[in-house]
């Protein structure tokens, strides 16, 4: 990370009782070493969702789904509730689970090749039900899980394991703007881009998930999207530090961050 | 009891379902099986229960495992086609161990094949279906009775079982009509309580409970297929059920199950009047399969016969029971096609007759 996190139990320091805590891990996180890879965006993603049960206090009422691919053992860290879906079909479990628990705050966490590839076609019916979850959507542009496959969210001429010459749009197809894409839908209430790669990003990535969870517990509309577009050092064969100056300069031209689609005005 | 009513077999079950206290169903769009979800779609969300017509099989099934993930009854229905398409998450939901039941209302294959009966998902539903080691209750019923009372009683086992209960079944069961009563049945009573593993929200009071089927060490994972494996065993030796007819004084055996079984049912009868002994097993529960009743009928009668709506899929089953003792015969239509009693009682005579010749 640029801006590296320090743990306060870490910091030797002889007046510690008489300073103010700023900083502690979300009591919903669960202090277990993360098995993502050094500087991947997994880990702050992770712990933007648990502050934001913790702020909501809604430990008891929340239900994950958890995805395949890196994040498969989500529930190793989020002190909630979760269930494991297949790959592809979180959303469609969360739909299960919603239905049956409409009181509950359901949401799945999900990767590009999972809600964007094998589940397309249940990100898009979920969302066009209006199913009032919400939606963590992390893209990395590529399958981290299985050794850095090309993604349906590649960049053109980015190199993978299955695109060794780059990824050649005439016969690879061209990367998905999911985001875009569902933003179209009337069941989708709230559709925002984020990032997780600096200081600042990571700030507003929280705001937009506190305000995604927040707007399922209010209840008034359809899915909430938070796309976070992440970094992938071990699939992109860079260091943190080169992954993150390429999120900058390459990625977010394409995948640009903000607000796509904001809830009606009252 | 409820008055008799005169219901098609779709619609008994998903009668008997809501009556069964049905909290979620998800279902798509299929022939011959769409009776069920339009019935619980114009019943289920003013009784009780939340009723959604999902995108694909796909995602019903992994809406299943959602909702059943919650702890309530839940249930989806489909027929051969769609039944292939939900193996993925039937693996899944066995593994992790979610009660629910499912329904195939099976019509002839393979491929897109016919809408006409069929038991031709006999080995798919039996045998597991899906990827991995694992196994379903399967029930077959023979009448729109059982259409509708194999519904508690499935209910009931996946809960006691924590595993998927299938119930299969055919075209014709699903659309013919024929009186049904519905027993009475006390949702609150039959209530299992599911919360020591249920995902409803982690309460400050118990550690988080979270459904997964995977465990990436394989010494874990074993444990885990042991466990099930134990948990196969202990259904096989307690949930056995079958009916047996005229098996005491008979010389040949019918073993028939579904629709199939009131064919032989009828077939049994006029070979005995022409003077033919002839009796018959009809499983209820495909799996467990009433192996012991075989084996030891083995011992008193000449041959088996196997009457199936397949190329010989259950008969595999009644040798493996009979382990070579007798000569276990088979007689089956394909493609949809449902057999006449008197290809059956042809059949039965052939066989008498061979017998006698051999002798």
């Amino acid at each position: 990370m640029t801006e590296p996190l320090i743990e306060p139990q870490h910091i030797q320091c002889e007046n510690l009782d008489q300073m103010d805590q700023v900083w502690t891990r979300p009591e919903t996180l669960i202090d277990r070493k993360l098995h993502y890879c050094p500087g991947c965006g997994h880990s702050v993603a992770h712990r933007l969702i648990m502050e934001t049960i913790d702020e909501l206090n809604i430990q008891e009422t929340t239900i994950g789904v958890a995805p395949v691919g890196c994040s498969v053992f989500a529930y190793h860290y989020m002190d909630i509730d979760m269930q494991e879906a297949a790959h592809g079909r979180a959303t469609a479990v969360a739909t299960g689970i919603k239905r049956v628990l409409p009181d509950r705050i359901v949401f799945t966490y999900q990767g590009d090749g999972d809600l964007a590839a094998i589940g397309t076609a249940e990100t898009i019916h979920t969302i066009n039900r209006g199913e009032n979850i919400v939606i963590i959507f992390v893209n990395n542009g590529i399958y981290g899980m299985t050794g850095g496959q090309m993604a349906p969210t590649t960049l053109p001429g980015f190199v993978t394991s299955t695109s060794p010459n780059g990824r050649d749009t005439h016969t690879m197809g061209y990367p998905l703007k999911m985001a875009e894409m569902i933003s179209v839908l009337p069941g989708a209430y709230y559709v925002t881009r984020q990032a997780v790669h600096s200081a600042k990003s990571v700030r507003k990535a929280k705001k937009a998930t506190l305000k995604a969870f927040q707007y399922q517990m209010d209840g008034k509309g359809g899915t909430s999207f938070v796309e976070i577009v992440s970094n992938c050092p071990s699939g992109w064969k860079m260091t943190p530090v080169e992954s993150n100056q390429y999120l900058d300069d390459e990625i977010f031209d394409f995948y640009t961050l903000g607000d796509i689609k904001l809830p009606p005005k009252e | 009891m409820s008055e008799k009513l005169l219901m098609k077999g779709n619609e008994a079950l998903a009668e008997a379902a809501i009556r069964a206290g049905l909290k979620g169903y998800f279902g798509y769009p299929i022939t011959p099986q769409s009776e069920l979800l339009e019935y619980l779609s114009h019943h289920l969300n003013n009784r009780g229960g939340s009723f959604l017509q999902a995108e694909s099989e796909l995602a019903a099934i992994n809406m299943v495992y959602g909702a059943a993930g919650a702890g309530v009854r839940t249930m989806t229905s489909t027929s051969s086609p769609g039944y292939s398409l939900m193996q993925e998450g039937v693996s899944y939901i066995a593994c992790a161990e979610i009660p629910c039941l499912l329904v195939n209302v099976v019509r002839g294959g393979p491929g897109l094949g016919t809408i006409q009966p069929s038991q031709g998902d006999y080995f798919q539903a039996v045998k597991g279906g899906g990827h991995g080691d694992y196994k379903l209750i399967v029930l077959a019923p023979d009448s729109v009775q059982e259409m509708a009372d194999f519904v508690y009683l499935g209910f009931d086992l996946a809960d006691k079982y924590l595993m998927p209960v299938l119930i299969l079944t055919d075209g014709a069961l699903g659309q013919m009509m024929e009186p049904v009563t519905f027993p009475d049945y006390d949702v609150e009573k039959n209530k299992v309580d599911h919360s020591s593993w249920a995902t409803t929200g982690k309460l400050t009071s118990r550690s988080q409970n979270v459904i997964t089927s995977l465990h990436i060490e394989a010494e874990k994972m074993e444990d885990i297929n042991i466990h099930l494996q134990k948990k196969y065993k202990t259904i096989q030796e307690n949930e056995v059920r079958y009916e047996a007819i005229n098996t005491e004084e008979a010389d040949i055996i019918i073993v028939a199950f579904g629709l199939v079984a009131r064919v032989a049912h009828k077939a049994m009868e006029n070979a005995n009047k022409k003077g033919l002994k002839v009796g018959m097993i009809r499983p209820i529960t495909l799996f467990p399969f009433p192996t012991e009743i075989l084996l030891t009928l083995s011992e008193k009668v000449d041959q088996f016969l196997v009457v199936e709506m397949n190329a010989g899929q259950m008969v595999e089953d009644v040798r493996l029971a009979v382990n070579g003792k007798i000569p276990v015969d088979f007689y089956g239509r394909m493609g949809g096609v449902i057999p006449q009693p008197s290809e059956i009682v042809d059949k039965l005579i052939q066989m008498d007759s061979s017998k006698t010749h051999s002798k």
